[in-house]
């Protein structure tokens, strides 16, 4: 196995594009990533997209972007997680570069959501979810994660505005984020009084439906020093974990075990634990999404993750800093592309280059992205180069 | 949405059948031939009772296709007697007096609109239990 590096980044604005195609954003995302890191080609093309098919009747597209970023010829495959499917891309990428199989691998995530009505993106959005035994009855995406908060407030005695902190925290790290799709601050008072959607979860405690694409460009770290563009950025840990898909079908719903797995396993490649990570994107897909990953990633005891918020141990100055540059909630959830989106963003991180978000001194950045409601789980750990 | 798949899944929508494990006793909703607990085959068809508790709920205000009409609509996690956690609507009965912990039973009702085939599909819904056993 060889180490891997990152050596190039690129991203477009989370937002609605009516003018960009689904093929145009992720043109502009990799064509940047590679003037970014100094490439001119590449040996293959992962990307990461869950909903191309149903939202713009399209599919194929490794084929479809290696050729219209000028790459034809080359191995390219699309990846699906459903939402986790960025980060699943990356993974793959990693194997390939670690595995020796390539060299220079461009991994993209991208995702075209506003094109269709309401109706269908909710459709789509539940196709992460079982379609025999939760979807026919009714059960929306969110309306999941609604069951999940109403446990969870119902076991630990928390109160809908105890989540609060997570948004307010995502959408005061937007602001300084040029390629955030929210860059305004809320008020606790707004969080309560957002529209519900499916209660105890309002808009206020879910991410944002938007366009957008990000890539990254992978090394062998032997070969990162060649480029000298950016600063590169080491992955050192880089791991999947699996659980029931319906959230019925799992012994203790309010604990994300795929989460854990695959947290555990991400330090354990690493040589370090919870304690040693200066940030964290986590899946913010809803405020109890924050609470559950921060919980059985060790950051917190279990029905403590909204305590650890409330504390302010969230915020950019805190002690796990988490969704740096807006998370899911307020960079907006284009939800193949977000797992590519928080790779960008850690790295961003640890070249010291996150503008009025930095972090100081940070030197390990987790991220980790979940497909349905915890069924598929990557986590990444990447540390910056000397 | 086509007729076999759901013609294929009767069973489950309108009896709620599901599997035993020969190997652990454990009861499998819905039914998936390998058990989750030992890993040992289970084909053993299972009538569930249909009867449970709310494990969790929430009302749902925005719809998929085929939902809309519907709206509000409130879904539930209910904790079979037998063990089981399965995901269905509530029908007759408001969100707002629903809680955990509340006695229920499985109704048969229509699940979705008719599609752009014509076809309904109908399936298991629960309602508050209305007599109480004594237990
Ligand atoms: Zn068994």
């Amino acid at each position: 196995m060889r180490d891997v590096s990152i050596i190039g980044i690129g991203q477009t604005e989370v937002a609605e594009h009516w003018d960009r195609s689904l093929r145009h954003l992720a043109g502009d995302a990799v064509l940047a990533a590679m003037q970014n890191a100094g490439v001119e080609t590449a040996d293959a093309l992962y990307v990461g997209n869950m909903l191309s098919g149903l939202l713009t009747g399209q599919e194929h597209l490794g084929a479809l972007i290696a050729d219209f970023v000028g790459l034809r010829g080359i191995e390219a495959v699309k990846v699906e997680a459903a939402c986790g499917s960025g980060a699943a891309a990356l993974r793959l990428g990693y194997a390939a570069v670690a595995g020796g199989l390539h060299d220079v691998v461009i991994v993209a995530g991208v995702e075209k959501m506003t094109d269709t009505v309401n109706a269908e993106t909710t459709t789509g959005l539940v196709m992460a979810a079982d379609a025999d035994y939760e979807s026919i009855h009714g059960l929306t995406f969110v309306s999941i994660n609604a069951l999940l908060m109403r446990r969870y407030m119902h076991e630990y005695g928390v109160g809908h505005a105890d989540f609060a902190p997570f948004s307010v925290n995502a959408h005061r790290n937007a602001v300084g984020n040029p390629y955030a799709m929210f860059r305004r601050p809320i008020t606790v008072e707004q969080f309560g009084r957002a529209r519900m959607i499916s209660d105890p979860i309002n808009l206020l405690d879910s991410s944002g439906i938007g366009d957008g694409a990000a890539a990254v460009v992978l090394v062998p770290a032997s070969m990162a020093k060649e480029y000298t563009n950016g600063r590169a950025v080491r992955i050192l840990a880089s791991s999947m974990a699996t659980d029931a898909v319906a959230v019925h079908d799992r012994p203790d719903p309010l604990w994300l075990s795929a989460v854990e797995a695959s947290a555990f396993k991400a330090y354990q490649q690493a040589g370090v634990g919870p304690r040693d990570i200066d940030l964290f994107e986590l899946h913010d897909a809803f405020t109890i999404m924050s609470a559950l990953s921060l919980e059985a990633s060790g950051f917190a005891e279990r029905g403590r993750g909204v305590w650890l918020a409330e504390a302010g141990e969230i915020t950019r100055e805190g002690r796990i800093p988490i969704c740096t540059m807006g998370g899911l909630k307020a960079r907006g959830h284009p939800v193949g592309a977000t797992g590519i989106y928080q790779i960008v963003e850690v790295v961003q991180q640890l070249r010291g280059k996150a503008g009025v978000n930095q972090i100081g001194n940070a030197r390990l950045g987790m991220a980790q992205n979940i497909g349905g409601s915890g069924a598929t789980v990557i986590t990444h750990i990447l540390e910056a180069e000397a | 949405m086509s007729i076999p798949r759901h013609w294929r899944l009767q069973n489950q929508r309108y009896s709620m059948v599901g599997e035993v494990c020969n190997a652990c006793g454990a009861k499998l909703f819905p039914p998936r031939d390998v058990c989750p607990e030992c890993s040992k085959p289970a084909y053993e068809p299972y009538r569930f009772s249909g009867n449970g508790k709310v494990y969790s709920y929430s009302t749902v205000y925005q719809a998929p296709s085929g939902y809309e009409a519907f709206v509000p609509y409130t879904v539930a996690l209910v904790k079979l007697d037998e063990g089981p956690l399965v995901s269905a609507q509530l029908t007759d009965v408001d969100g707002e007096e629903v809680e955990i912990g509340m006695p229920v039973e499985m109704v048969t009702r229509k699940l979705r609109e008719e599609g752009e085939d014509g076809l309904i599909v109908y399936g298991y819904k629960f309602r508050r239990l209305l007599r109480e056993e004594a237990a």
